[in-house]
């Protein structure tokens, strides 16, 4: 047991080192960037604002947490984009139907959609031995043909929405929206989850060493079925979510959703292979993401380059966590000779 | 060194590929590698001639030459796309940025057209930023060493989000019949659509190179083991770059066929077939790990997917429904072979207690129950 973890030390302090640095630097850049921005416009550096950037990034994040666990473990989950389209629109159509269902029992329903969604992401890759990105490519077709099988083309507007369903997403009895509340309670519960649970301990097991992992008794199988399952839950949440604060359910909700769920946990510094990655990488990624988006609008450039910004960044990241990587892996060498 | 090469998936560890061997009564592992990159384009084979079967049991006009040759030139765009991804998934890596090169090539050509070249001037200039996109590719991850699903992914958004500034909510239309000609003439009177010819010239080179140069054998020797190729000589870095560089010209010449067949261009064009063009490759036997794929079954797989299409659009199946079948495909073609390996691997997998299925099945009946009753509850409402 000790024989086996003692060589993989090394490696997971220089991990942690990479995350720290990461996440000291993206705040510093947002620091930055929030200064310049609020140079050209006033508007930027108001609460207001702020909440603003935060709602817009709230589902985000919900689904960046999930998408960073399937990361953890060395899997990706395409299919998160139309788990919540899926999702949220049989939850739109039941809540329709039956206007007397209480909300709480709606985001229920929801997450129990996801999770059966997610659990047969779960058995084709943990029981089937379907590489990951191949079965969420596969289901990532099949639910969000499900959309249009279900709906029969047809999709849910605003005034067909039960009153009061969008306070789902938009209330605020705590005096901040709901929909940021549900964020960081899932923050909180991941990283809680990941920190202090055996499960979440042993998704990092799997995802840096597999092998170790097998040796020391942890069955991968169960692991990486157990993070599709949530991947689903959490989408199912953001389905019901993402329903009530648009108040509409299409047949193309959420499409294209899982590249932007990929990006923020790279933007973030989490690890693309696998064994690495914190909630709060996560969260700082998306809030780059959003803040940079929404101050595109503020200084009057055209929302067309969002997407091209977007890249940049991603690639911006990535080129610098393998440089600091390098630079920290020099070290570790010689200090080690 | 291990012979690499036709075997749909080299995904298992190797052992139980071996037990599998044994248990089927084999002597060694490369002539069941060999049996298996048969019986996978066999299958292939025989499922084109079912769907062909069916086809032409919908509808009378399935099976008639002219009409045949015409649905071809609806996925001959995704069949340019489709032979350089053999090449990087046979090297282990992956390209999502592909559609997205498509677009910024198409775009910009149409924003030069717009602001008055000349349509060929536009395209080959068009056609060498593509050049460059991939040159970019293939350096940030060869050269680099960052991974090459996230690079692809980084370009991905920058390539599209730069089609979109190039063209935001325009649209480039108003092509010569010169160029409209690429998308969609035809061959004479012989009714072969050009496009088709520009697909099956490149499909020969790129099927000759695969497997019959030096070039094609390092790229399987990269996928199976990169750093055993390094050490052994192999430029890995050039050959990687090249494959990248390969792919975007490939794009921007799909690029051009679409915008050539749709008569116009807007910024999303081609947004989303790089899925597709994925899908296609591994449905055709490339493993998604590397070092094994033919080129004649990712051919084959294009010709399955592109029937399957026109079949299901004869009995009027909406496009994201057709989907879910091309899915189903994907994710069985991976399925069975692996649960057939495993269940003559592990005689155990036979003594697992019948709790679990039984619960997975029976969450998939709720769900069944659920998804028909709601959905009743609303599109049957008076």
């Amino acid at each position: 047991m000790i024989a086996t973890t003692t060589p993989a030390r090394p490696r997971g302090r220089l991990v942690q080192a990479v995350v720290r640095f990461r996440e000291a630097g993206i705040i510093l850049f947002i620091v930055v960037l929030s200064a310049l921005v609020s140079l050209r416009s006033p508007a930027f550096l108001t609460a207001a604002n702020f909440n603003n950037i935060l709602l817009n990034i709230a589902i985000l994040v919900i689904v960046a947490l999930a998408q960073m666990m399937v990361i953890i473990t060395r899997g990706i989950d395409l299919s998160v984009g139309s788990m919540i389209g899926l999702t949220a629109m049989m939850v739109s159509f039941t809540v329709v139907a039956l206007p007397g269902l209480p909300f709480p029992l709606a985001v229920v329903l929801g997450m129990t959609l996801g999770a059966a969604l997610g659990g047969f992401n779960g058995l084709l890759v943990a029981r089937g031995g379907v590489p990951p990105i191949i079965a969420t490519l596969g289901t990532l077709s099949i639910y969000r043909g499900l959309i249009f099988l279900y709906s029969g083309g047809t999709w849910i507007n605003a005034y067909e929405m039960p009153p009061g369903f969008r306070d789902i997403a938009k209330g605020t009895p705590l005096g901040v929206p709901n929909l940021i509340l549900c964020a960081l309670i899932v923050a909180g519960a991941v990283y809680y989850f990941l920190s202090y649970t055996r499960t979440g301990r042993d998704i990092y097991a799997v995802g840096s060493n597999p092998d170790a992992a097998r040796l020391a008794g942890i069955a991968k199988e169960r692991i990486i079925f157990r993070v599709f399952l949530i991947s689903g839950l959490l989408c199912g949440l953001a389905g019901v979510l993402w329903a009530s604060r648009f108040e509409a359910a299409q047949t193309n909700t959420a499409m294209g959703f899982e590249l932007q769920t990929v990006a923020a946990p790279v933007v973030g510094g989490v690890n693309i292979f696998g064994g690495s990655g914190s909630v709060l990488s996560v969260i700082l990624g998306a809030f780059l993401l959003g803040m940079i988006n929404n101050a595109l609008t503020l200084i009057g450039i055209s929302p067309f380059w969002q997407l091209a910004v977007q890249g940049l960044l991603i690639l911006l990241a990535v080129l610098t966590d393998s440089v600091i990587a390098r630079r920290l892996q020099g070290f570790a060498g010689r200090r080690s000779r | 060194m291990v012979p690499q090469s036709e075997t749909p998936d080299s995904n298992p560890p190797r052992s139980v590929r071996r037990t599998a061997a044994r248990s089927a009564g084999a002597t060694g592992l490369l002539p069941t590698l060999r049996r298996t990159a048969v019986r996978w384009e066999g299958l292939l084979v025989l499922l084109i001639l079912i769907v062909t079967l069916v086809n032409s049991r919908l509808s009378p006009f399935f099976l008639n030459g002219s009409n045949l040759l015409r649905t071809t030139s609806d996925f001959m765009e995704l069949g340019l796309m489709v032979l350089p991804m053999v090449f990087i998934i046979i090297t282990g890596n992956i390209d999502l940025s592909i559609a997205s090169t498509l677009g910024l090539s198409a775009s910009l050509m149409g924003r030069l057209f717009m602001s008055g070249w000349n349509i060929w001037a536009a395209a080959g200039v068009a056609l060498l930023v593509a050049l460059g996109a991939g040159l970019l590719n293939g350096v940030l991850i060869a050269r680099l060493g960052l991974p090459a699903l996230a690079v692809t992914l980084g370009t991905f958004s920058f390539y599209r989000g730069s089609a979109y500034v190039l063209l935001g909510d325009e649209a480039a239309r108003g092509y010569p019949a010169a160029f409209t000609y690429l998308g969609q003439g035809t061959l004479g009177s012989s009714g072969i659509p050009f496009s088709l010819l520009l697909f099956a010239v490149p499909a020969l080179i790129f099927g000759l190179v695969l497997h019959k140069t030096t070039f094609g054998r390092y790229l399987y020797t990269i996928g199976n083991n990169e750093a055993a190729a390094r050490y052994s000589g192999v430029p890995v870095a050039r050959i990687k770059i090249t494959v990248y560089v390969l792919s975007a010209m490939m794009a921007a010449l799909a690029g051009f066929v679409l915008a050539a067949r749709f008569g116009s261009t807007r910024p999303d064009i081609g947004s989303g077939l790089e899925l597709t063009v994925i899908t296609i490759t591994v449905l055709g036997g490339v493993s998604i790990f590397g070092g094994s794929g033919t080129l004649v079954g990712a051919v084959l797989a294009l010709v399955l997917v592109g029937i399957l299409r026109f079949g299901m659009g004869l009995v009027n199946l909406q496009g994201p429904v057709q989907d879910v079948v091309i899915g189903l495909l994907l994710i069985l073609s991976i399925l069975l072979p692996q649960l057939g390996r495993m269940s003559a691997a592990r005689q155990t997998w036979r003594g697992v207690a019948l709790l679990r299925p039984a619960l997975a099945l029976g969450v998939a009946l709720l769900f069944g129950l659920f998804f028909f009753w709601s959905r009743t509850l609303i599109l049957n409402r008076p």
